[in-house]
């Protein structure tokens, strides 16, 4: 199964469908989305405070390129999503689901994120807001290897 | 050359308060959980007053003022509310400097725009709205004979405005000037970034307002923002933000089927026609500044021109001009008159902005001037400056598809006619955008063809109270400005009235 949402995990699908075959041969693949440390400890923090978590990517203006860190079904997600990655973070038990609008994915598809974590007030709903920072997103390309494998 | 006395330093024109609380029900109301945060100045990065870090709780009580004035308000007559709006706009017309001030010292932008635009189009907006308001009339229609249709205006009753940080006391008084208008009061949360400018206005006009009609709720957006708009007891949520906040935002209103305004921001190409370079005159100057808007309050504008398209038979030629009028611009404190670009409204906005000169060089987009951030020395040393920067690249890079919402134009070249309504269409967004051309009939078609809710032709960056704002696609729903923007606070009452004394016939 090519892209996005087979690329930091497997896909949750129809019963039956995840095997641990499947899960050892998708950790081996490359992923789009990566976390720095600092953002990681942040996310245990949120986790402990609030539970489970989730982030959509956001476009616009303002806080617009934000990364929004939600609870895990604060924001309902639907067929105009693309789900890019299960982050496995460690010390939080369920995968943080990272999406982005399926439009505003096709302008970033060529792209590797990095959620970091920087000084600053916040922005939108976003849980870490009230302590003192912001979640950002680094980019780079996507290497030729990883494009072949998530871009088919 | 005038440099303002930065506010809390002897001799300022104003200064703030060490702390700022709510604002509910015409006074000060501390913060139910005790807590504060505390507010930097982007100009140095230091923090300069302490705001109420608001919850649920205060939400709550900043609804029940909205609710308890919101019968009274909404009964006043049209010219006693026109004359509250006046009285506002006479106020601050009397302390434009202070509010200037006030406005350029939370937000970094340069006080030459806080004098001339910020201050001076509120005021405006307010004085519009006071005349639009009266000027409104309901209508009626004569269905048959003896029966009428009469179509009433009504306020919505209590509405949540959600209100950004780029222009913070501008863009509340777009929001608060209508609804006030039609007859509605207000919860209002300001962005966290710049919380206070709104508290300094309020504290110029608490007394011309009825205690509860505005009500100013701070805090942060989960803790503050979240409950407002999720609120069963507002009766419209407006909001100006990015796409993901918009689409909660549209979430939490579906649950108690409440309308909602929503504006997004864009990423607004700016077209520049091979005419325009025809002869080097005034217009060829007023055309070579419309490209340089880009800069305007630092880019943090939701309709910033960051995509300039430029045809390629005067390509070169214009663009070499465009780089030389960028290079003449002059940064620096935004508290000096002369001062063209300032501060970053906050350090993660500055943050995001290097992240997109990364990415946008990692994809081979070329920066033909600027590029970096900018340390201005001494004490601004501490403060969120960046380079006004030109890319040269391809419109499916990042930086042509996202708002970067700094000093950061993106720059390509377009065949023909054809070609750049491609390119400027092809964007999430549709805000704002222009065209730029000697020739009446490309300037008309373009401006038709483009996806946007504003087109400026021959023009940039102006915003009169009359012209509708508002954007098409991923831009956001309803409008701003103009007094249509009246009935988006407002419900249609239809009166179906029958003046026949004989039964229908049906029973």
């Amino acid at each position: 199964m090519a892209g996005p949402e087979a690329s930091a995990g497997p896909e949750p699908g129809p019963a039956g469908a995840v095997g641990a075959a499947e899960v050892t041969e998708v950790t081996e693949a490359p992923a789009r989305v990566a976390v720095t440390d600092a953002a990681a400890a942040m996310m245990r923090r949120l986790y402990t405070a609030h539970g489970p978590l989730m982030f959509h990517q956001s476009g616009g203006c303002c806080d617009g390129s934000s990364p929004m860190c939600y609870l895990a079904g604060e924001f309902r997600t639907g067929a105009s999503d693309v789900l890019l990655a299960q982050l496995a973070v460690a010390d939080i038990a369920e995968p943080v689901l990272f999406w982005m609008g399926r439009e505003q994915f096709e302008r970033w598809r060529h792209t590797h994120l990095t959620v970091d974590i920087v000084p600053g007030r916040g922005g939108g709903f976003s849980l870490e807001a009230p302590e003192g920072v912001r979640f950002l997103i680094r980019s780079r390309l996507l290497t030729d290897a990883e494009d072949a494998v998530l871009n088919r | 050359m005038t440099v303002f006395i930065a506010p809390g330093r002897p001799d300022a024109l104003m200064s703030y308060q060490p702390r700022y609380e709510h604002w509910i029900g015409g006074e000060a109301v501390a913060p139910a959980g005790g807590q504060y945060f505390e507010n930097p100045t982007p100009i140095t990065g230091q923090p300069f007053c302490e705001v109420a870090r608001g919850t649920a709780e205060d939400v709550e009580r900043a609804l029940d003022a909205a609710h308890a004035a919101a019968p009274a308000w909404g009964r006043t007559s049209p010219a006693e509310r026109a004359e509250v709006l006046n009285r506002i706009a006479d106020r601050m017309a009397m302390n434009v400097d202070r509010l200037a001030l006030a406005e350029s010292f939370e937000n970094g932008k340069p006080i030459r725009e806080t004098l001339a635009a910020d201050i001076p189009l509120a005021i405006d907006h307010l004085r519009y709205f006071a005349g639009a308001i009266r000027a409104q009339e309901g209508a009626l229609s004569q269905i048959d004979e003896d029966t009428v249709a009469y179509h009433f205006h009504e306020p919505l009753g209590v509405v949540a405005q959600i209100i950004p940080w780029n222009f913070p006391i501008l863009m509340a008084i777009w929001k608060l000037a209508p609804a006030l208008a039609a007859g509605n009061t207000v919860v209002l949360k300001p962005a966290e970034q710049t919380p206070v400018s709104v508290h300094y206005l309020m504290s110029l006009i608490a007394d011309l307002i009825p205690p509860g009609v505005v009500n100013i709720v701070n805090g942060f957006g989960v803790e503050a923002g979240k409950p407002l708009a999720s609120s069963g007891r507002v009766a419209k949520v407006a909001f100006t933000g990015e796409t993901t906040t918009g689409r909660l935002i549209m979430q939490y209103a579906s649950e108690h089927i409440k309308p909602v305004t929503l504006e997004l921001g864009g990423k607004s190409p700016n077209i520049f026609f091979d005419d325009v370079s025809r002869i080097r005159d005034d217009f060829y100057d007023k055309a070579q500044e419309g490209f340089a808007m880009f800069a305007l309050n630092q880019g943090e504008v939701c309709t910033c021109p960051s995509r300039a398209l430029i045809q390629r038979g005067h390509y070169g030629d214009f663009l070499s001009d465009a780089i030389a009028r960028t290079d003449r611009m002059k940064q620096g404190n935004p508290l000096d008159t002369e001062t063209m670009v300032g501060a970053q409204a906050s350090n993660d906005q500055l943050e995001k902005i290097l992240s997109y000169l990364d990415i946008g060089q990692a994809e081979g987009a070329k920066i033909l001037i600027g590029g970096e951030r900018v340390d201005l020395g001494g004490e601004l040393a501490g403060g969120y400056y960046v380079q006004p920067t030109i890319f040269e690249g391809d419109n499916a890079m990042r930086v042509f598809q996202e708002e970067i919402f700094g000093p950061v134009v993106a720059v390509t070249q377009f065949d023909d006619y054809d070609d750049a309504i491609r390119i400027a269409n092809d964007t999430l967004y549709g805000l704002g955008a222009a065209v730029w051309t000697r020739d009446g009939t490309t300037a008309y078609r373009a401006g038709r063809a483009i996806q946007a809710g504003r087109v400026w032709t021959n023009c940039y960056h102006l915003y009169p109270a009359h012209a509708a704002f508002g954007g098409y696609k991923g831009s956001g729903i309803g409008r701003e400005n103009h007094k249509m923007m009246l009935e988006h606070y407002q419900q249609t009452k239809n009166l179906l009235v029958s003046y026949s004394a004989k039964a229908m016939g049906f029973f």
